[in-house]
């Protein structure tokens, strides 16, 4: 099945699907013809290449994909609006792919595709953020269902979702990573409420999720009982490549806004300045090639812990680079837009005003694997350095202190 | 530039293994420490005779047409990474990639094709660091009269390059007067050059000697990976097996979160490294910026790489039997080699159009 479509077979495809439904149409259409043309891509295959036949792809290497992105762009089709997205297409699909039944990857991945249904992630929890494996929200078997009781933190999308990735703990007297179990949750369903949670930059890009009786059916787990935390490494391994992985050309990203700070802004020169700026600079550079040279390798295969060391350094760069354009700035740069409560539905690292950039970077070395959480992967997987010695791998969790 | 391919092809991976295979058994740790503690040769001949002859690795970058393999730009990065991993006292960098480069095709078919077959090695007289134009002897009737401080490798070339008033001229080196300096890094030993009415032939312009740089900040970057390369995996080992306090101190999070960030610079260093090489190969568009990305990103790497292999080893790093400080003296002197990292932002400054003073 892997790679037999060429690039040419893939492009003589979209030329026959693009003569039989015109991209102008749907895009200068309403949101019907919008989603009818995305279903039907999705139905050719066309959507995500390297997927199996009959779920968007056509078995095809994952390089090829952007051959298919840039050709609809290209003929001015409607896109899927990734940036809303991002945690179905990155995290929820892959997943699914992997871990669900027929019946979950049928009835999950089109709507998901298409942007009809977005998705949410329900991994962490005030009681756990690094430590995932210790949470707390249980799920409590009673008939053909799944009664979930707890609170969940930092989930975007949770306010417009309609479906959500969930861990929870099925079974509380064996040690916390074989006591957790991996469910689509219905946002809608009874029980689930959320509530905007004001981050420091004054608006409100995450949500609490307080979960009171929602009830699951058991056919929406994904993965065994008791196999939760095997089921999460595959959603956590494309996250990190979701974040700061994205292609992009030479002084994209937040290094252009430096960049361009520095230029129009003659007068505040200086030399230790200009040091900062060129060491950054080459840093971004590097990154951004980094990125480049993983792409190449996921090409190949899937993805690896490679990704933790495009994430972690995506996140230091970005907090060095917004802390240098304020400094840069001087007093123009402590003039912020507004401190009004938005509920963004994209978050745009490059946008608004440089003190945004600046307070929104913190977020980026906490969120998806603290750096230092990042740093122990790393050490550990790709090094093989041996672990801290552990207190709390071979305690039932309901023993575990908290 | 995005089509250029930054990851190792089969045959890249072949010529990989079978250089570090060579190096594991005739160039290991305690020979070259042997040969630094003796401090009597220019470079070790017996190892140079089977990179340069025996694998044919001198060729990689003549013209085919003189004998050569032909700008094996990927190739040659492979060879310096992995020469770089042994900290191998020969000298590709020097001759098979520097001067070999600044002769181009113009030169002579002799040259260049004796070079290739490595028969003579051949060095640029110009100070191991520099980055811009080269300072010029003066040539009057066919003899160069002059002198150049600290060239690398030119103690055992055959034939000097020297940069003067109107062109390279090529020199034999009998013709010179060399004076060995204790050099911070004995594996790469420099000399003093002085010429006095030395007989000359102009071999290429002088334009080739930027070039010549270019290609050396990239393939020395290339060089610095390996350095830092076998910095990281020997630390890591090391880490594993020495115990304190009841446990492997690789266990301490202080020292797994330095080699993780280590892992991090190295990972970059290589992807920065392969564009520059790649770029170089198809034609080398993008050559000015990339090769001075390469030469900040390699000289900052190997540094840090060789300083943290000192530090976590502890006293027995600090020793001359251990041969970490081999690749420290070779990261700092390398760093400093064919431009500072500081005088590459600079430039850079420049070329990205990112100046210090408005225009």
């Amino acid at each position: 099945m892997a790679s037999v479509m060429t690039e040419a077979d893939l492009r003589a495809r979209i030329s026959a699907f693009l003569a039989e439904h015109d991209p102008a149409a749907a895009a200068g259409g309403g949101d019907a013809d919008r989603l009818a043309f995305l279903r039907a891509r999705f139905d050719a295959g066309l959507a995500w290449v390297h997927f199996p036949a009959g779920l968007g792809g056509l078995g095809a290497g994952r390089s090829l994909q952007p051959v298919a992105d840039d050709a609809f762009a290209e003929a001015g089709a409607p896109d899927n609006r990734p940036g809303r997205i991002g945690i179905g297409l990155g995290m929820a699909a892959p997943t699914i792919l992997v871990h669900g039944t027929d019946a979950q990857r049928s009835r999950f991945l089109r709507p998901l595709w298409t942007g009809e249904e977005v998705w949410c992630q329900l991994f962490s929890e005030p009681g756990a953020g690094s430590d995932l494996a210790g949470l707390g929200t249980r799920a409590r078997r009673d008939g053909d269902d799944w009664v979930l009781d707890g609170q969940k933190v930092w989930t975007s999308m949770a306010h417009v979702a309609r479906w959500a990735i969930l861990l929870a703990r099925t079974d509380p007297d064996v040690p916390k990573h074989a006591g957790l179990s991996y469910f689509v949750l219905d946002m809608t369903a009874p029980g689930v409420e959320v509530r905007p949670l004001r981050q420091l930059t004054g608006e409100a890009e995450f949500n609490e999720v307080y979960l009171t009786g929602a009830r699951i059916p058991d056919a929406h787990r994904l993965g065994d009982v008791g196999d939760g935390w095997k089921v999460a490494q595959t959603t956590l391994m494309n996250e990190r490549v979701s974040i700061g992985g994205g292609a992009m050309p030479r002084e994209g990203g937040m290094i252009g806004v430096l960049a361009a700070a520095w230029r129009d802004n003659p007068g505040v020169r200086t030399p230790g300045m200009h040091d900062t700026v060129m060491r950054l600079w080459v840093r971004a550079e590097a990154a951004r090639l980094t990125g480049l040279r993983v792409r190449q390798q996921l090409a190949a295969g899937a993805p690896g812990p490679d990704g933790s060391a495009v994430k972690l350094s995506f996140a230091t760069l970005s907090q060095q680079i917004s802390a240098a354009e304020l400094d840069l700035l001087g007093d123009e740069g402590l003039r912020r837009d507004s401190w009004a409560m938005g509920r963004p539905e994209e978050v745009d690292f490059t946008g608004r005003d440089a003190g945004y950039r600046y307070l929104r970077a913190k977020g980026n070395s906490i969120e998806g694997g603290t750096s230092e959480v990042l740093r122990n992967i790393i050490a550990e997987r790709v090094l093989g350095l041996p672990a801290e010695p552990r207190v709390d791998t071979r305690v039932a969790w309901k023993d575990l202190p908290r | 530039m995005s089509d250029l391919v930054l990851v190792s092809s089969a045959d890249e991976q072949d010529l990989r293994s079978g250089v570090r295979d060579m190096l594991a058994a005739e160039c290991t740790g305690q020979s070259v420490l042997a040969f630094v503690s003796s401090g009597a040769d220019a470079y070790d001949a017996k190892l140079w005779r089977t990179v340069a002859t025996g694998m044919g690795l001198a060729a990689l970058l003549v013209p085919e047409a003189q004998g050569g393999a032909g700008a094996q730009y990927r190739a040659a990065a492979v060879v310096a990474e992995e020469l770089g991993r042994a900290v191998a006292p020969v000298p590709f960098l020097s001759s098979a990639v520097v001067a070999t480069t600044a002769l181009g095709s113009s030169a002579s078919h002799e040259l260049l094709g004796r070079l290739a077959s490595g028969e003579l090695t051949a060095s640029l007289a110009v100070p191991y660091g520099l980055w811009s134009a080269p300072p010029l002897l003066s040539a009057q009737y066919g003899a160069v009269t002059g002198s150049v401080r600290g060239v690398a490798d030119a103690l055992g070339a055959d034939v000097l390059l020297v940069p003067a008033d109107d062109g390279l001229y090529a020199v034999e080196s009998a013709a010179a007067r060399r004076t060995r300096i204790p050099s911070l890094d004995e594996t790469r030993p420099l000399c003093d050059l002085e010429l006095s009415e030395a007989p000359a032939r102009l071999v290429a312009p002088l334009a080739a000697v930027p070039r010549a740089l270019r290609v050396a900040a990239v393939m020395v970057a290339a060089e610095q990976v390996g350095v830092a390369s076998w910095c990281l995996d020997t630390t890591v080992a090391y880490l594993k097996e020495r115990y304190q306090f009841g446990r492997p101190v690789g266990s301490f999070q202080a020292l797994k979160h330095r080699l993780a960030d280590l892992w991090v610079e190295l990972t970059q260093a290589r992807a920065v490294v392969a564009y520059a090489v790649a770029d170089l190969a198809a034609g080398g568009d993008d050559a000015s910026v990339a090769a001075s990305l390469a030469k900040i990103v390699g000289s900052e790497v190997a540094v840090r790489a060789a300083e943290e292999c000192v530090q976590m080893h502890g006293g027995i790093g600090f020793t001359w039997e251990h041969p970490a400080h081999l690749y420290l003296k070779r990261a700092k002197a390398t760093s400093v080699a064919y431009g500072s990292p500081d005088r590459h932002r600079a430039r850079l400054a420049t070329l990205v159009d990112l100046p210090l003073e408005a225009s």
